[in-house]
């Protein structure tokens, strides 16, 4: 019975559509599997601003109504207060379809192996990218990524420097596709203000047309960490490895090893 | 009072009376010969010893399952930090998954332990029909075998095709520089045009994806890149660092496939203890149930004897009475 009195309301409310329906429509652009159509109507039926104000709701001594159209009510204004006010959102044809599946792999796996589910690639996994905008961006957006950690993700800053092996290079939003080999030496991440030094030890730097850029290293230390004593310590060490080195293998490890530390050297004092 | 005595009487007679034709208590579990002959009863003895082993199975497994979801925990903290590290590689070269080559060697990761469920067989059963689909005239397909499970499956039937098998992976706790120099002792010893990695993803607790990813050879990259598609936007790229194009592309080939691997071994680490928790879960169930089976026949036997007993005792003592 209570049901079907809400229906009644529901047909009351429709002239008062016009203005909650932006409401819905902004507030149906949150990811979440709950704000399906189906309860966008919902919450236009149970009614965000205008219900309680209007008198004649109000004087109904329907708690249970009441409570549940203002819970959805706080709901769907937090929601709408969260959500951008001008975005429409696009619907789900309108959008660029992401690759999930590497389709020719697909095919080929179903006609020789048809019983087995074909297994996922990383394609499946990765967030598509922006594609390269015709003008250039203002920020350069930095993925610095470990092993053990991504540092920066998809960070917008103004300027990278990387170690490159042919010397520092800056790079700024709009900067030519690159791949750059690192070596041992000091990333400095520029944002306004603000500076970022990590030492990295080798690694391999992309930069997108689109200006992304990917910094992958295998260790990466905020410079402030470094012990300079320790790192006295051992460049005497390795040289004097290195000038009694006598097979080859121990030659390459010496030299690596006095590299990596006069590396270290210069970026506590440069 | 008397009733209490009855029973201990019965408790005391019970090995030594009640007929054989005791039906009731007939159960599949129990099997009529491991009852001596002299033995009129089906001896509670044997229920009882079944009961004592599957309740020690069941604390076994439970703190099995324990266990591994410390391990878990530990684990999936790594190898959901070490997802950014591939992505990089496959915004720059794209997934090639359905490349053709001459030369594919497929790495299977697996694990050294067993009771893991089935995440072993499905990468088992991934590297087969890889093999078959990447077979052709003039090509061919080796194995480089992770962990002792997939090794001791392979070798029933591609003994001959098995290049590499490498165990005790987990030993030390998993990290980069020992997955660098294992990357690097592949790379060595086995040629190829593409690596294809076969593992399984941990996606949760109770999902894990078999994942094939794909690592190809500098050269196969540059055939790639001449032919167009996937890797045509290779050439726009400039080059810093090194002396030639090759050389770069060289050492781009050898990171990616010891990154690639990092964190393949970290996410089927995470996959065997996942797959290990759910299998003890439902093993320690498994012996739940059966424990309650048996304590159900138990009690069965046990008052179906004492009714026995009972009625030889009453009936005795009835016929004396005459």
């Amino acid at each position: 019975m209570g049901n079907i009195f809400r229906t009644n309301r529901l047909d009351h409310k429709s002239p008062l559509a016009g203005p909650t329906k932006t409401l819905c429509d902004t507030v149906t652009d949150q990811p979440s599997p709950i704000f399906s159509p189906a309860f966008a109507r919902g919450t236009q039926s149970a009614g965000p601003e205008p219900s309680p104000s209007d008198p004649a709701r109000a004087e109904r001594p329907q708690q249970f109504h009441t409570m549940f159209r203002r819970a959805s009510c706080l709901l769907a204004r937090s929601l709408f207060l969260s959500s951008s006010r001008s975005w429409v959102r696009p619907f789900s044809t309108d959008l660029p379809a992401a690759p999930t599946a590497d389709s020719t792999f697909v095919e080929a796996w179903k006609k020789v192996v048809p019983n087995i589910e074909p297994p996922k690639t990383p394609i499946a996994f990765v967030k598509p990218r922006p594609p390269t905008p015709s003008s250039i961006p203002s920020k350069l957006t930095v993925n610095f990524v470990l092993p053990y950690a991504s540092e920066l993700s998809t960070k917008e800053v103004d300027m990278v420097i990387i170690p490159a092996t042919t010397g520092q290079m800056g790079v700024l939003p709009g900067h030519v596709a690159t791949i750059a080999e690192l070596k041992p030496g000091v990333l400095s991440v520029h944002e306004g203000n603000e500076v970022t030094k990590y030492f990295i030890s080798s690694g391999f730097a992309f930069i997108h047309a689109n200006s992304y850029a990917d910094v992958v290293a295998i260790e990466a230390v905020p410079i402030d960490q470094i012990d300079p004593t320790l790192v006295q310590k051992g460049l005497a060490e390795f040289t004097q490895k290195l000038s009694s080195a006598s097979t080859d293998l121990e030659k390459a490890e010496a030299q690596i090893g006095v590299d990596m530390h006069s590396a270290l050297n210069s970026a506590l004092t440069g | 009072m008397a009733m209490a005595a009855l029973r201990r009487e019965g408790r005391r007679l019970a090995p030594l009376s009640s007929p054989q034709s005791i039906t009731a208590v007939r159960s599949s579990l129990i099997s009529q010969e491991q009852a001596p002959l002299g033995l009129r009863s089906i001896s509670t003895q044997i229920v009882r010893n079944r009961m004592k082993s599957v309740k020690n199975i069941q604390k076994i497994t439970k703190a099995m399952k324990m266990v591994a979801a410390s391990k878990l925990r530990a684990i999936q903290v790594k190898a959901e930090n070490s997802r950014g590290l591939w992505q990089p590689f496959t915004a720059l070269l794209g997934d090639t998954a359905s490349v053709d080559v001459k030369k594919n060697v497929i790495v299977t990761v697996s694990s050294d332990k067993g009771l893991c469920g089935g995440i072993n067989s499905t990468s088992v059963k991934t590297s087969k029909a890889l093999k078959k689909l990447t077979a052709g005239p003039d090509k061919e397909t080796k194995y480089v075998v992770l962990g002792e499970k997939a090794k001791a499956q392979l070798i029933r039937d591609s003994k001959k095709d098995i290049e590499l098998s490498i165990t005790e992976l987990q030993k030390n706790p998993l990290n980069y520089t020992q997955v660098s120099v294992l990357a690097d002792d592949i790379l060595k010893n086995v040629e190829y045009d593409a690596l294809r990695i076969v593992f399984n993803k941990f996606q949760s607790v109770v999902s894990f994806l078999p994942t094939v990813a794909t690592v190809l050879s500098p050269e196969a990259v540059e055939k790639e890149a001449e032919s167009g598609g996937k890797l045509g936007e290779l050439d726009s790229y400039e080059i810093e660092g090194g002396e030639t194009k090759s050389e770069v592309l060289l050492n781009l080939g050898e990171f990616q496939f010891s990154c690639v691997l990092f964190n393949a071994v970290m996410e089927n680490a995470c996959s065997e203890q996942g797959a290990r928790m759910s299998a003890m879960d439902s093993s320690s169930r498994n012996a739940g149930d059966m424990l309650d089976r048996l304590t159900l026949t138990y009690n069965r036997t046990r008052q179906a004897s004492i009714t026995t007993e009972l009625i030889e005792i009453i009936s005795g003592a009835s016929a004396l009475e005459g």
